[in-house]
C-alpha cells in the first residue's frame, strides 16, 4: 500500500502544526518519519492514520484519496489500518487474548475464527501461552508485542509506528524492531515509523523523511542521509546517535582525546577501504590529529565516522577539506561555540 | 418487643425496596445522561463525539437538579408521583422523587468514571475503527468499571439517606419508623434501632461495594 501526501495542512490556533508536507512513502518498505518533540510528528501521524482530518491538502492510499471519507467509509478503512503507540493503549480491562481479539471482535469476525487467529497472532509476536496473562503482569517489551499483534489482527496493509520503542530499554527496543521488520518481510506491509531516535531509523528504515517546524527537510534513503545529512536538523540527529550505547558495540564510537575535534568527516561503503587521511596529507601538507572514530551499519551499507582536527595553514586546510569532499567524505565543520 | 422488631423489619424491608428500585431507575435516567456528558466533553478530556453546546446544556441541567434541596424536590415531584404511581405517599410514591433525584448524581458519576480512562486507549480503539457505541460499550464501560461500581455503591447509600429523609413526608421505611414512632411518639428505643439498621445497611453495602471493585482491579 502506496502512500501519498499532497501538501497537508493542520493548524491549532497559530500553531502550524503541520505546514505543507507532501511525501510518497513506498509500499512495502519501512519508512521512518524523525522529528523532534513539536516538529509535527504526532499531527502528521493522526493525519495519516485517518485519526483528524487535515485542514487542507490530500491524503491518498493506492491513488484512493481517504482523507474525506465519510464516517462509514472511513471506520472501514481504519479496520485496515494497524497502529501501534509509545504508551501500548492496551485495554486494562481485558487479558493479552482479549487484546488481541478486539479489533476481531468489532468486526463481527466469529468466535471460533477469533481463538485461531489469536493463537496464531500470539505466535507471531513470540508470547505463546501468555494469552492469558492480565496486561499488568507483561513487561514493556511484551505489552509491545501484544500490541502488534493487535494491531496486525485484521490483516492491515498499513502499520503505523507512533513512538513505538520510545518507552523501551536499547535491549527490548532491538527485539521490538527486530520483529516489525521481520512482520513486515511476511506482511509486505508498509509500515511507516514515526520517532525522535536516530538508532530507530537506522537499526530499521529504508527511507526516512526528516520533519522540523512542520515541514519535511530532508528525505531519502536512510544511507544516503546518513553519509550525506543536508540540514542542520538532521546533523544534530546523527550528533547525538554518535556514542549511543547501543546493542551491537560495533555501533560505538572510540574516543582517544577527551576534547571533540574540529571536523566531523563521514565515510561511506567502498571509500572506507581506501588511505584517504593519509594520502590527502601527504599532498597538501596538513596533519589530521584524530580524536574519536567508529562504524556504523545502516542497513546494508557500512558509515564510518572520524572526528578530527586539521593542522595545517588555513589554505592547506582549505584544500584537505576540498579533497576529502572529492573522495566522497562528507565533511562538516563543528560550530565554534 | 416483638411488636418492636416486626415494625423494624417490615420499615427496613421497605428501605431496601425503595434504594433497589430508586437505584435501578436512577441508573436508567443517568446512565445514559452520563455516558453523553462523558462523550461530548471536549476531545482533551477524551470526548468521542466533542459537542461543547449539548455539554454545556447538559451539565447546567445536572447541576440544577443536583442543587435542589432533595426535601423541596420531593415536594415538587408529587403531581408525577400521583401520576405514574396514583398517589403521593407511601413507599412506592417515593421511589419517583428519589429516582429522580439520584439521578443527575448518578450522571456526574458515571461521566467522572469514564474520563478516567486512558484516552490514549480510546484513541487506540478509534485508531482500530471502533464505531462510537463500540467505544462506549467495549471500552469505556469495562475500563472504568472498577470505578463505576464505586460510584454505583455511592448511590445507593445516599439513596439509603434520602429514603430516610423522604420519610418526615410521608414516605415509608426505616426514616418514618424514626419519625413517627421515635420522634412523635417519644419512643428513643424505636429511633435508636432504626439509626443503627440504617447505619448497618450502609455498611455493608460500602463493604460489598469495595470488595467487588477490589476483586475488579485485581483481575487486571
Amino acid at each position: 500500500m502506496q502512500i501519498n501526501l499532497k501538501d497537508l495542512k493542520r493548524t491549532y490556533g497559530d500553531l502550524h502544526a503541520v505546514d505543507g508536507i507532501s511525501l510518497s512513502i513506498p509500499s512495502n518498505t519501512i519508512y521512518g518519519i524523525i522529528g523532534k518533540s513539536g516538529a509535527g510528528k504526532s499531527t502528521l501521524v493522526r493525519l495519516i492514520s485517518l485519526l483528524e482530518r487535515p485542514d487542507a491538502g490530500e491524503v491518498f492510499f493506492d491513488d484512493i484519496r481517504v482523507d474525506d471519507l465519510k464516517k462509514d467509509a472511513l471506520i472501514e478503512r481504519r479496520r485496515r489500518i494497524g497502529m501501534i503507540f509509545q504508551n501500548f493503549n492496551l485495554f486494562s480491562s481485558r487479558n493479552a487474548e482479549q487484546n488481541i481479539a478486539y479489533p476481531l471482535e468489532i468486526t463481527g469476525t466469529p468466535k471460533g475464527e477469533i481463538d485461531q487467529r489469536v493463537q496464531t497472532l500470539l505466535a507471531l509476536v513470540g508470547l505463546e501461552g501468555r494469552g492469558k496473562a492480565p496486561i499488568s503482569t507483561l513487561s514493556g517489551g511484551q505489552k509491545q508485542r501484544v500490541a502488534i499483534a493487535r494491531a496486525l489482527a485484521c490483516n492491515p496493509d498499513i502499520l503505523f509506528c507512533d513512538e513505538a520503542t520510545s518507552a523501551l530499554d536499547p535491549q527490548t527496543t532491538h527485539s521490538i524492531l527486530a520483529l516489525l521488520k521481520d512482520i513486515q518481510r511476511k506482511m509486505s506491509l508498509t509500515v511507516v515509523m514515526i520517532t525522535h531516535q536516530m538508532e530507530v531509523v537506522r537499526d530499521a528504515c529504508d527511507q526516512v523523511a526528516v520533519l522540523n517546524d512542520g515541514v519535511v527537510v530532508e528525505q531519502g534513503l536512510v544511507a544516503d542521509i546518513f553519509a550525506n545529512p543536508s540540514s542542520e536538523v538532521t546533523k544534530e540527529f546523527l550528533t547525538h546517535l554518535v556514542g549511543v550505547d547501543d546493542a551491537s558495540a560495533s555501533d560505538q564510537m572510540v574516543q582517544w582525546s577527551k576534547n571533540s575535534g574540529a571536523y566531523t568527516l563521514r565515510f561511506r561503503g567502498g571509500t572506507t577501504d581506501q588511505p584517504i587521511l593519509s594520502k590527502i596529507s601527504r599532498q597538501v601538507g596538513v596533519d589530521f590529529n584524530i580524536r574519536a572514530g567508529g562504524v556504523q551499519k545502516v542497513g546494508d551499507v557500512h558509515i564510518g565516522t572520524m572526528i578530527v582536527d586539521i593542522n595545517g595553514e588555513a589554505e592547506a586546510q582549505k584544500k584537505a577539506i576540498e579533497a576529502l569532499n572529492q573522495m566522497g567524505v562528507v565533511v562538516e565543520e563543528e560550530q565554534s561555540i | 418487643m416483638s411488636k418492636l422488631w416486626v415494625l423494624v423489619f417490615g420499615a427496613t424491608m421497605e428501605t431496601l425496596s425503595m434504594v433497589l428500585f430508586s437505584t435501578l431507575f436512577s441508573l436508567i435516567l443517568g446512565l445514559p445522561l452520563g455516558i453523553l456528558l462523558a462523550a461530548t466533553s471536549s476531545e482533551e478530556q477524551g470526548g468521542i463525539i466533542p459537542h461543547p453546546v449539548l455539554n454545556n446544556l447538559l451539565g447546567r441541567i445536572v447541576n440544577v437538579l443536583r442543587s435542589f434541596p432533595f426535601i423541596i424536590l420531593m415536594i415538587l415531584l408529587f403531581p408525577l408521583s400521583r401520576l405514574l404511581i396514583g398517589t403521593s405517599i407511601g413507599t412506592t410514591a417515593t421511589i419517583v422523587p428519589l429516582s429522580i433525584a439520584a439521578a443527575p448524581f448518578v450522571a456526574r458519576i458515571i461521566e467522572t468514571a469514564l474520563k478516567e480512562v486512558d484516552p490514549g486507549v480510546v484513541q487506540a480503539a478509534r485508531a482500530m475503527g471502533s464505531t462510537n457505541f463500540q467505544i462506549v460499550r467495549k471500552v469505556l464501560i469495562p475500563e472504568a468499571l472498577p470505578s463505576l461500581v464505586s460510584g454505583v455503591t455511592l448511590t445507593i447509600i445516599n439513596l439509603i439517606g434520602y429514603s430516610a429523609m423522604a420519610g418526615a413526608i410521608g414516605g415509608g421505611g426505616l426514616g418514618d419508623l424514626a419519625i413517627r414512632y421515635g420522634y412523635q411518639r417519644f419512643r428513643g428505643d424505636i429511633m435508636f434501632v432504626a439509626v443503627v439498621v440504617i447505619l448497618v445497611l450502609v455498611e455493608i453495602i460500602q463493604v460489598i461495594g469495595n470488595k467487588i471493585s477490589a476483586r475488579l482491579l485485581a483481575r487486571r
